[in-house]
């Protein structure tokens, strides 16, 4: 069976529908993909009862065998898949009716694609990485092997997310990344703020999920269906208000998991969990959710140019946003979360812009995912040599005692600084490019953000591995064992070379029948002096760190007496402010309200209403007093009662 | 005056009352003749025989019915039109039939009080004198009550049947004599037993003269005791119209006070409580759906051309009666009377089912009819109700059965099983899904809404909830309260309780599951033949 797109000659492409074809072959063992982390977590979650002592000892092993075996198997559809005919790479896997209500009829399909490709393999790929690190990692935490149950849990989930054929299945895996997020940011829950900061995650998160249930539940009315295929073949007859809706909905989704403004605050927070789950769920997976959202939903986006409009705008302000929060972060792990965020607003920010920047936004995401793991990790490496002290003003001077962490690292650093030949460098620059040819004032807001990236990374890798020792004492600051190193290795080459995946432009045509192919629009400026002016930014913003950070004395406390910008910055520029005054408030003097209205609206009027039955019924009792004599007399009343009604009704 | 015609007998169709009354004319024979000793089993094995053949006689003839207008009615007008043998009343005889099985097995019963049964050994010693000890000392027993329940069940299947005014009266007293005996029978508390016989006989005649001096207006205004001929009266219009008023309200008080309506309620309580457990169970049951019967048919064949008069005033009845019901049971400690005014109250919502009748051509195909709902609602209701006497029968102490409410408390922890039944038959009566009790409701509910009963539908759903109260409380009481002092204990019975329990069960939780089949039936059975 062929491809099948529908020309829209207005839009000036065609946006392909989804129509996979069965899975044979190698193809049919995709649900074994989801099924062994799965079977992971359930045999490290609910097998400690049966043999604690046995699994305690290789649970850390059987989850990593889980998460490498789910990649080798990733591994080996994307060779055959690269093997097809470009009309042959949608499959699809029926397993079994999930439910059946109604006109509302959801299996629980999987739909194998380039785009689930892809990011199959970073899921697997960088989540075995994750595992193996961890191992070393978490090597002195009693709970290891709930620890590993928690990334297993967390990988199934996330792999339904993305092998979902239905939007249903989809929200399956986006409630489950939820939940093991949930758990792994409050993993230590002992710490007061792990357990606080799981709390706001999840909070934050429902206010997303709110969105996307809605917007399921207004596909389901429109559409009569949940299916990709379905809603890609009918979009163009659906009203454009609907659309708009649909697409602000997924938005507002988009926006809690992938932590865009303004349901940004969590992310920062979940800084509290171990720092592999930073690195897996909240760098380089689980918080790209969004923008694997609004490209797989580009049949919907595509007729609507409004939400895409709101897309662009959201993604801008958080680039933005994240960028500045990372400048003035003391924290390694929440600079670097700032960081995180900023770059999923290019993703975002590139998935707005359309046909043209749909593959860029993957691909940013695929570089993404290797660097900021690997730097995550390496400032987990880090943390791991200054005993779990997590305060850049107290290292310094790092890279001769920790050469490979300084070394991977830095690759990591050139990478997302878009260090010319580094992954980083061909996904931004393209971003940067597609956004100016499509507007230049987000164009030039992209650009500024790559600058700002330069300053507050190049301030982070000074006040790490650069100048004066800043140690507290009795720290001896050592390089990591070979479980964790090798990980950062491997990251760290994938940091300098993902760059391949756009030679003779692969991931574009790669994701074409996903995404559909661009016309090309003609930047304003040729391409090489935009790439050009790019990189005289991004060393700007280089030596601005360098003159402001690296030749001046790092206070070991953090001065107080800073500019409105600095306080602003330190304090999230005041986002959880914001949201308590915007947010918390106005709602906890709701709730305030409707619980005073129930205690003594409603509670009054069910109390006030049984005590007046009850008392009715007490006087209402003494006429039954056993005198056959006052019963016949009532009976005659009725009597009375009955022919009066009868001709009152009738003679009147 | 025309001549005295002779009237074709249709024995077939005629079959069931037959053989009730025959055997309980055996009964009386075996009374006299049949040794002692013999008697109880000759008795019980007479009266169960008597029962199932009716019930075999009913099947045949519902399969071997005339049908009318492509099913809308099926039957005949026997006996010269003063029986009739349609649809509704094969349907109510065979729920009579059934209930009245159960009816012997809970009378059967000697295992719950040492081998004695729970009637008195001599009804005519007076309570507390030596004849009555030495009565209970030889362990004498009353096996009278089996063809005095024969004679019941003869008069509850006549009364739904009965297709004149005279033949209805006869029927309602047949039904009434037998019963007013039986309450006075109790082996316990015998004052008690007594004093609710005459009660209820002292009120049932009262309300019989009522229905009497009706039957003489409405014969003065249609000058016939016929059903169809009153009713072409009606639809003609002739004669005076205040006459047919009174008398269609004198009627309904005879009617109403059978099926224990407000302000015709008063005597439920009181004899629910006095009459033995048996009799409470099997009379709750069966009379209320003999007499709804009756109620349909008079109001439905008779004056169903004249509804708009008489609909108002059932309104004010139904909602009288739901409200009553609800409030008063309440505030009961003792769990029969409980049940009584739980009784009254559901009386209330088969009155809404039976006013939301309406033309057969403003029914939507598959529309549930109002009679359907009714019928529906007899047969499910039936069950539970004998069901939950029939358990009440089982908490005993050595004074005889406990029916305090507070002594019920911590019944779940000395017999889990007698507990959740009890429990899932008061659920049926609360109307909570997945029992009958629920699709009963919502069948009467919904008919009478469909027929723009909106205000009796709400007062019905707000007397459910204060309803629920009072089934939640004693389900509370023998879960969560702590026993008072020894705590009630729970008398294993024999079969017969078992079974009639067990029966009970089965039929609500399958007709709260799948209703369909008796809805279905009951809406085979048509409307009533005029």
């Amino acid at each position: 069976m062929t491809l099948q797109t529908i020309a829209r000659a207005a839009e000036g492409h065609e946006i392909p529908v989804v129509h996979p074809i069965a899975a044979d072959g190698v193809f049919s063992w995709l649900w074994l993909i989801i099924a062994l982390p799965l079977l992971g977590a359930v045999v490290l979650l609910a097998g400690g009862a049966l043999a604690k002592g046995a699994l305690d000892k290789v649970g850390h092993w059987i989850g990593t065998a889980t998460a490498v075996g789910s990649f080798a198997l990733s591994l080996t559809l994307f060779v055959s898949l690269l093997g097809r005919e470009e009309s042959e790479r949608q499959i699809g896997q029926h397993l079994f009716t999930w439910f059946q209500v109604g006109g509302l009829d959801v299996g629980l399909d999987l739909l194998y694609d380039p785009l689930s490709a892809l990011f199959l393999l970073l899921i697997t790929g960088v989540g075995s990485l994750i595992h193996v690190y961890s191992i070393g990692y978490m090597e002195h935490d009693e709970r290891r092997r709930r620890f590993f149950g928690y990334l297993n849990l967390f990988v199934a989930a996330m792999l339904v997310l993305v092998l979902g054929a239905n939007y249903l299945v989809v929200f399956l895996g986006w409630e489950g990344v939820g939940l093991a997020s949930y758990l792994l940011i409050g993993f230590w829950q002992h710490k007061h703020s792990a357990a606080a900061a799981a709390k706001k995650a999840f909070v934050i998160n429902r206010v997303g999920d709110i969105g996307l249930s809605l917007a399921i539940a207004l596909m389901f009315t429109t559409f009569g269906s949940t299916d990709f295929a379905v809603i890609s073949e009918q979009t163009g007859s659906a009203s454009q208000s609907t659309l708009n809706a649909l697409g602000l909905l997924l938005l507002l989704g988009a926006c809690g998991k992938s932590a865009q403004v303004p349901l940004q605050a969590w992310l920062l927070d979940a800084m509290e969990g171990p720092t592999p789950v930073s690195a897996l769920i909240h760098a380089a997976t689980m918080v790209t959710a969004g923008v694997y959202l609004v490209v797989r939903s580009n049949f919907i986006y595509e007729l609507t140019p409004v939400a895409q409009t709101v897309v662009v705008i959201v993604a801008t302000v958080t680039l933005l946003w994240g960028a500045i929060l990372g400048c003035a972060k003391d924290d390694i792990k929440k600079a670097l979360a700032g960081s995180t965020m900023s770059q999923i607003g290019y993703m975002m920010l590139a998935a707005g812009l359309g046909v043209a920047g749909y593959p860029f936004a993957i691909f940013h995401l695929l570089t993404h995912g290797f660097f900021k793991a690997n730097m995550f990790l390496g400032a987990g490496s880090v943390m791991h040599g200054m005993n779990d002290d997590v305060d850049m003003r107290h290292y310094g001077g790092l890279r001769t005692y920790m050469p490979v962490t300084f070394l991977t690292f830095a690759m990591g650093y050139l990478a997302i600084i878009g260090f010319p030949g580094f992954s980083g460098f061909w996904s931004k620059d393209k971003i940067i490019e597609t956004a100016l040819a499509e507007n230049w004032v987000v164009g030039l807001c992209a650009l500024a953000g790559a600058g700002i990236t330069g300053f507050y990374m190049t301030r982070l890798m000074l006040m790490t591995f650069f100048g004066e020792k800043r140690w507290e004492d009795g720290v001896h600051p050592h390089e990591s064992p070979r479980l964790m190193t090798v990980p950062l290795i491997v990251l760290a080459a994938l940091s300098v070379l993902g760059g391949v995946l756009l030679l003779g432009d692969f991931v574009v045509e790669f994701l074409a029948p996903v995404t559909g192919a661009a016309e090309h629009h003609e930047p304003p400026l040729p391409a090489i002096v935009i790439t050009l002016l790019a990189v005289a930014v991004v060393a700007v913003g280089v030596g601005a760190a360098w003159v402001l950070v690296g030749r001046r004395e790092i206070p070991r406390v953090a001065p107080t007496e800073v500019s409105f910008a600095t306080r602003a910055a330190r304090a999230d520029l005041y986002g959880d402010a914001i949201n308590e005054g915007l947010v918390v408030s106005p709602g906890r003097s709701l709730v305030g309200g409707l619980t005073s209205f129930d205690r003594f609206g409603v509670d009054g009027v069910v109390e006030g209403g049984s005590a007046g039955v009850g008392g009715l019924s007490t006087i209402l009792r003494r006429v039954q007093n056993g005198f056959v004599r006052s019963y016949a007399l009532s009976l005659l009343g009725g009597v009375l009662l009955v022919v009066l009604a009868l001709l009152a009704v009738n003679l009147a | 005056m025309t001549d005295f015609v002779k009237p074709v007998i249709d024995y077939f169709e005629l079959l069931p009352l037959l053989v009730v009354f025959g055997v309980a004319c055996l009964g009386v024979v075996v009374e006299a003749f049949a040794p002692r000793s013999a008697r109880y089993v000759a008795q019980v094995v007479l009266a169960l025989a008597g029962l199932i053949g009716a019930l075999v006689a009913v099947v045949l003839i519902g399969q071997d019915v005339e049908v009318y207008a492509d099913g809308a009615a099926r039957g005949i007008l026997a006996v010269g039109g003063t029986i009739a043998v349609d649809g509704p009343t094969l349907f109510l005889w065979g729920v009579i039939l059934v209930l009245a099985v159960a009816g012997v097995l809970l009378f059967a019963e000697r295992h719950l009080d040492g081998g004695v049964s729970a009637f008195a050994g001599q009804a005519a010693a007076l309570p507390g004198s030596e004849a009555e000890r030495e009565a209970g000392s030889r362990g004498l027993d009353h096996t009278e009550v089996y063809p005095l329940l024969m004679f019941a069940v003869f008069g509850m299947l006549l009364f739904p049947a009965a297709n004149d005014l005279l033949t209805m009266f006869v029927g309602l007293e047949v039904l009434s004599l037998p019963l007013y005996l039986l309450c006075g029978l109790a082996r316990r508390r015998r004052l008690l037993s007594q004093e609710a016989a005459l009660k209820y006989f002292l009120l049932g005649a009262f309300s019989s003269g009522f229905f009497l001096y009706g039957v003489a207006l409405v014969y003065g205004y249609a000058g016939s005791m016929d059903f169809t001929a009153i009713n072409e009266s009606v639809r003609n219009d002739t004669g005076n119209s205040s006459l047919l008023l009174i008398g269609m309200g004198l009627l309904s008080v005879g009617l109403l006070f059978k099926i224990g309506a407000v302000p015709f309620q008063a005597w439920t309580p009181d004899v629910y409580q006095g009459a033995p457990t048996p009799v409470t169970a099997f009379m709750a049951a069966g009379t209320k759906v003999a007499a709804f019967g009756a109620l349909l048919r008079l109001f439905y064949v008779a004056f169903g051309a004249d509804r708009w008069s008489w609909q108002p005033m059932m309104w004010i009845v139904a909602i009288l009666t739901m409200i009553v019901g609800a409030i008063l049971a309440i505030t009961q400690n003792d769990v029969k009377r409980m049940l009584a005014y739980s009784s009254v109250a559901h009386t209330g919502f088969i009155l809404t089912g039976f006013l939301g009748v309406q033309a057969s051509a403003d029914l939507a195909p598959g529309e549930v009819s109002a009679l359907q709902a009714v019928l529906f609602y007899l047969a499910t209701y039936g069950f539970v109700v004998l069901g939950a006497f029939a358990i009440v029968s089982l908490v005993r102490d050595s004074g005889g059965e406990v029916t305090s409410l507070d002594r019920w408390a911590g019944l779940g922890k000395e017999s889990p099983v007698v507990a959740a039944a009890f429990a899932f038959f008061l659920l049926a009566m609360a109307g909570i899904p997945l029992t009958s009790g629920f699709v009963g409701k919502l069948a009467v509910f919904s008919v009478a809404l469909a027929a723009g009963a909106w205000p009796v539908v709400v007062v019905g759903i707000l007397a459910s909830i204060i309803a629920a109260f009072f089934y939640i409380r004693v389900i509370k009481a023998m879960y969560f309260d702590e026993p008072v002092g020894d705590g009630p204990s729970v008398v294993y019975p024999s079969v017969l309780t078992a079974t009639t329990i067990a029966l009970g069960a089965a039929a609500t939780l399958m007709l709260g599951i799948v209703p369909g089949p008796l809805l279905d039936l009951a809406g085979l059975a048509g409307q009533f033949l005029r």
